[in-house]
């Protein structure tokens, strides 16, 4: 099939960045979103001209790299779906397509669709762990742990940590992210101990990184490729008002 | 800065503040609404009512000045957020788009500022009595000397222009309600599946009550089923 692509090229994080128009005459099906722009960028490299930087490591949705917003929706159109699952099957002859790097100022470009994005690392670094002795590994089985406790973890635990929820967010707000990372450890005994300061500081850490707050539109849920659902800012909001209510 | 001014900077608190203060301003509404339908009851009724009002003197006062802070906070909070919102996402996207984000999640700012509008209209109207001088209660008395403000109100909504204005709020603050109840639980942190069908339910149903419930009045009176009383031109 033939597309028209418009892609936001940009040299580095300075440069203003433009959408910049290419066109392809012979897309197969059966290619994967990122398998196409690697053709583009075989044409690109052919012309002598600079390829279209992306990002991509697993190219099989677990890994959290690709992270394309297209026409306006962060990982594209299907749900469920990271943009390197996403397959051109569901594209027709005649296209158009418009593809932009996720959004926020907390996630600057770093050259064309690429963003950087350690502001969520920071975030992690700041309380998203379990501080425990290491050695050997515990006995399975010696912590008790109901089964609606664990898959309640396990649900928020799925969380890749792309960022597409920052990318649709119309506010970039992180609040899925960080609420799935506060609730994963939060859900479990062994959270337990660190629980207050860990969802203060996460949550200040976010903010201070500069992303929006959430007013609820609830896009996050619809785009996040694990489909991490919203409960998990409710909980994160009343883990941090009980923090911040009993904490000194 | 001191750690209550901090933590409030916080994107979570501030909604909090949005939410807290939106309870107490529905709590209001609804009170106020109650207060109002009581005209459907007739001239006595309705001027007792204000004048019972009234003479709470002080205490109506401390009620307004309650109302006022919170009216102020949520608006001044809602500003900060915006500014904050607005600021996370220096460059747009080119291709803009919505996958489930409701009309009247994305229009909350300019909804309530209408509303905010629309309250200083009113008090004008009803209350300090700029909008229409001569009708305004004390200057008409009822046969018992109460200021009539049965009849203040009939004159009011006789006027098709004024009546409309006041529908035209009704139906955004409807519209500003619809999102704004289900969102408030989301923010205290409530968010069950047993609670949430009556979360959800509960936006439309409240906005559909508080609608009806205040635009019922400039209705009734535009169609004749609320009449100046007798001897009152
Ligand atoms: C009678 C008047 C009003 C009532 C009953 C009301 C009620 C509410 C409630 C309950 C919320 C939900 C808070 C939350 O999401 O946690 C809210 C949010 C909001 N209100 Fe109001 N409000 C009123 C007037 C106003 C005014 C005058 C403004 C003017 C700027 C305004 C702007 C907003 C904004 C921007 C939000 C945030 C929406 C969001 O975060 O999704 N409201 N309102
Ligand atoms: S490349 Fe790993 S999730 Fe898409």
């Amino acid at each position: 099939m033939k597309l028209t692509l418009h892609i936001w090229r940009q040299k580095n994080v300075h440069d203003q960045g433009r959408m910049v128009t290419y066109k392809l005459d012979d897309v197969s099906p059966d290619m994967s979103f990122l398998e196409m722009l690697d053709v583009l960028n075989e044409e690109l490299i052919s012309k002598r001209e600079d390829p279209v930087a992306f990002e991509h490591d697993c190219r099989e949705g677990i890994c959290g790299c690709c992270s394309l917003t297209v026409d306006g929706i962060a990982h594209g159109p299907e749900r469920a779906t990271t943009v390197c699952q996403l397959h051109m099957r569901h594209y027709s002859d005649g296209d158009e397509i418009y593809i932009e790097p996720f959004r926020a100022r907390a996630f600057p470009v770093i050259k064309d669709l690429v963003v950087d994005r350690g502001s969520f690392e920071r975030v992690i670094q700041s309380g998203g762990f379990i501080s425990a002795r290491t050695g050997s590994a515990p006995d399975a089985n010696s912590i008790p742990i109901g089964k609606d406790e664990a898959e309640t973890a396990f649900d928020a635990a799925a969380c890749i940590g792309c960022g597409a929820c920052v990318a649709a967010c119309k506010n970039s707000s992180a609040m899925l992210f960080v609420a799935a990372k506060v609730s994963h450890l939060g859900n479990l005994p062994q959270g337990q101990v660190e629980r207050q300061e860990r969802v203060l500081n996460m949550v200040a850490k976010m903010d201070e990184e500069g992303f929006g707050g959430c007013t609820n539109y609830y896009e996050c849920e619809a785009v996040c490729p694990k489909q991490i659902p919203v409960k998990f800012i409710a909980q994160m909001n009343r883990d941090y008002l009980k923090a911040v209510a009993t904490s000194d | 800065m001191s750690k209550p001014l901090q933590l409030l900077q916080s994107t979570i608190l501030s909604k909090v503040v949005m939410a807290a203060t939106g309870v107490i301003l529905i709590l209001f509404v609804l009170g106020h609404m109650l207060g109002n339908l009581q005209i459907f009851i007739g001239q006595d009724q309705f001027n007792d009512y204000a004048e019972k009002l009234q003479s709470l003197g002080p205490g109506l006062w401390a009620i307004r000045l309650f109302l006022l802070l919170c009216v102020v906070l949520h608006i001044i909070t809602s500003l900060y957020l915006k500014k904050l919102n607005s600021d996370a996402r220096p460059v747009q996207y080119v291709y803009q788009n919505t996958v489930q984000a409701t009309l009247a999640s994305r229009t909350m700012l300019i909804s309530g500022l209408m509303i905010f509008f629309f309250v200083v209209y009113h008090l004008l109207h009803f209350t300090i009595g700029t909008i229409e001088p001569s009708t305004f209660k004390g200057t008409i008395v009822d046969y018992a000397g109460r200021p009539d403000v049965y009849s203040m109100v009939i004159y009011g909504f006789q006027n098709i222009f004024i009546s409309a204005s006041y529908l035209i709020a009704m139906v955004l603050l409807g519209f500003h309600l619809i999102h704004a109840v289900p969102s408030m639980f989301q923010t205290l942190g409530i968010n069950h599946p047993k609670c949430n069908p009556l979360i959800h339910g509960l936006g439309p149903v409240l906005s559909v009550i508080i609608v009806v419930g205040y635009i019922s009045i400039p209705i009734a009176i535009l169609a004749g089923f609320v009449t100046l009383p007798k001897g009152v031109m």
